[in-house]
């Protein structure tokens, strides 16, 4: 089992949902964080007060899978969240010790496999 | 020989054009929530630039256009620069200064350009929208404005038009079809779901246009007579039929009455009896609010179904919504009631063909010119912000601003860092 950590623009989430669907990775979370990568920072001006903004909007999603599912959930992320320019963000891959699903009780593969597989 | 001035009329109208200005704000918030966050600003300052633009123009040649003389097609210069402009009433029969009549008819102009924004919101650039709103004020608003109220061959024709269903409500609503046709669609409509971010901003924008759609209507008496108490009531009732209505036909469609709805209906309905307000009785304005919910509320469940992006549906809350309103002048004027004329119903059929010239006649001139002016312009400078601005979003592309901005992670800039901050920062190259 792997955890898959995929930060990505807030404007491709939806790219990336839709690429997600169809690598048929159906269980995931996503949120809004706030990070900085190697992108130029935005300069911004409210009525005199000139700030240089050093954190972008992103969204990060964390898919928990069993290890067959672990490349074709980052090309997922990769072809979803990819424009080329800089800021796209990055994917992170980790080992995953326990997963539980609450509802039964299952445990580890059980847990991270789709309901009906 | 032209009257004096009424203080009781003049207290009034003073009134009634800071309500109409209000309006231009308050349609910033009903855009602003309708729009993604990332665009909050953008469509704001649109209507913020309509006032600033507009009321140059106005001052400059589009009031003396509108309102200089009896040409059939379009004004004079002669009041140019507001050359003439002063204290004394501008005609026989009007008791207010000619000052205030300029300005109330000034804040009229603005709220019109401000309209057609939310046609092209979330993809427009904020210049390109600057030097349209400049050229369409002049070009489009007064000319069809002179053409409804100025002496223009409407008027002089015998077409009714109390507030301004022809200049405000037919011109903004086809206007807005031809920008949305020449700026195009947003590049994730039809792709993606385009959500409104504030609900509350939709809600309280419509209940603030509402209050000064009451300066509005109540106001194009241009005095405190009859003609401007019958239009401010109207403007109660006929708004409230065509929310009833509106329920309705939500709770028909989708089984819910929807919020979002009910803040369109307001609009629609203020829309509805902007042109009737002085000319029809209590109860046919009620009448009115009840059967014009319904192609207003038929095309923005069209609309959305094709490719037309005209964004916040100008076109069927304004357009649509001022077109019905004209007609039913045709139908229901009572000359007991207004002073003026009878409708078809009360035995006057002309009063119907002199309502469809109107509505044959405004809404072409306003999408051809508008349809022009927009080509002309798109030929000089791009109309539209890049796809990746767009995606990023126009507040942060257009404005160097955000609407809601955290400041986190914001390093404070001081005049002497000559636009570079202190600490290093990572380089893209």
């Amino acid at each position: 089992m792997k955890l898959v950590i995929g930060i990505v623009r807030p404007e491709q989430a939806n790219q990336v949902l839709e690429a997600l669907h169809r690598a048929e990775v159906r269980g995931f979370s996503m949120g809004r964080v706030q990070g900085h990568g190697g992108e130029m920072d935005r300069v911004e001006t409210y009525r005199g007060t000139t700030v240089q903004m050093g954190l972008s909007e992103k969204v990060r999603f964390e898919v928990a899978v069993s290890d067959n599912f672990v490349d074709r959930t980052v090309e997922a992320l990769c072809e979803g969240g990819r424009t080329g320019e800089v800021g796209d963000g990055k994917i992170f891959v980790l080992p995953l010790e326990q997963a539980v699903r609450i509802r039964t009780g299952d445990a580890d593969e059980g847990a991270v496999t789709p309901v009906g597989k | 020989m032209i009257a004096a001035v009424d203080t009781g009329d003049t207290a009034w109208m003073l009134m009634a054009t800071a309500l109409v200005l209000l309006m231009t704000p308050a349609l910033g918030l009903f855009y602003a929530g309708l729009v993604r966050s990332k665009n909050t600003l953008n469509t704001f300052m649109m209507c913020i630039a309509a006032i600033a633009v507009a009321t140059v123009t106005w001052a400059a040649v589009g009031y003396s256009i509108a309102f200089d003389g009896e040409g059939a097609l379009i004004g004079g210069l002669g009041n140019a620069f507001m050359n003439g402009v002063d204290f004394l009433p501008r005609e026989e029969g009007s008791t207010i200064p000619e000052l205030v009549f300029f300005a109330f008819q000034g804040t009229f102009c603005i709220i019109t350009v401000a309209l057609i924004s939310g046609a092209v919101v979330e993809r427009m650039r904020f210049g390109a929208f600057l030097v349209f709103s400049a050229l369409w004020s002049v070009l489009v608003y007064a000319v069809l404005a002179h053409w409804a109220f100025g002496g223009g061959w409407l008027i002089s024709g015998g077409t009714l038009d109390f507030a301004g269903g022809v200049p405000v409500e037919m011109a903004s609503g086809f206007s807005a079809l031809a920008a949305a046709l020449v700026v195009g669609a947003r590049k994730d409509y039809g792709r993606q779901a385009l959500l409104p971010h504030n609900a509350m901003y939709v809600l309280l924008g419509a209940g603030l246009l509402w209050f000064g759609w009451f300066g509005f209507n109540g106001g194009s008496g241009f005095s405190t007579g009859e003609g401007s108490v019958l239009a401010f009531t109207n403007t109660l009732l006929c708004p409230a039929t065509t929310l009833v209505v509106w329920f309705a036909l939500d709770v028909i469609a989708g089984r819910k009455v929807t919020a979002i709805g009910a803040a369109t209906a307001i609009i629609v309905g203020c829309v509805l009896i902007t042109p009737a307000g002085g000319y029809v009785s209590p109860g046919w304005a009620m009448l009115l609010g009840a059967l014009g919910a319904i192609p207003s509320w038929g095309i923005i469940a069209y609309r959305t179904r094709t490719r037309v992006d005209e964004t916040l549906d100008v076109l069927a809350a304004h357009g649509t919504a001022g077109l019905v309103g004209i007609l039913f002048i045709g139908f229901f004027a009572q000359e007991s009631w207004n002073g003026v004329s009878d409708g078809l119903f009360y035995g006057n059929a002309a009063q119907l063909w002199d309502q469809v010239l109107a509505v044959l006649a405004a809404p072409t001139y306003a999408f051809v010119a508008t349809f022009v002016l927009l080509k002309v312009i798109g030929a000089v400078m791009p109309l539209r912000a890049t796809e990746r601005e767009e995606a990023m979003g126009m507040d942060i592309n257009q404005h160097g601003e955000e609407a809601y901005v955290t400041g986190e992670g914001a390093i404070l800039l001081l005049p002497d860092d000559d636009g570079k901050a202190k600490v290093p920062v990572a380089d893209p190259g």
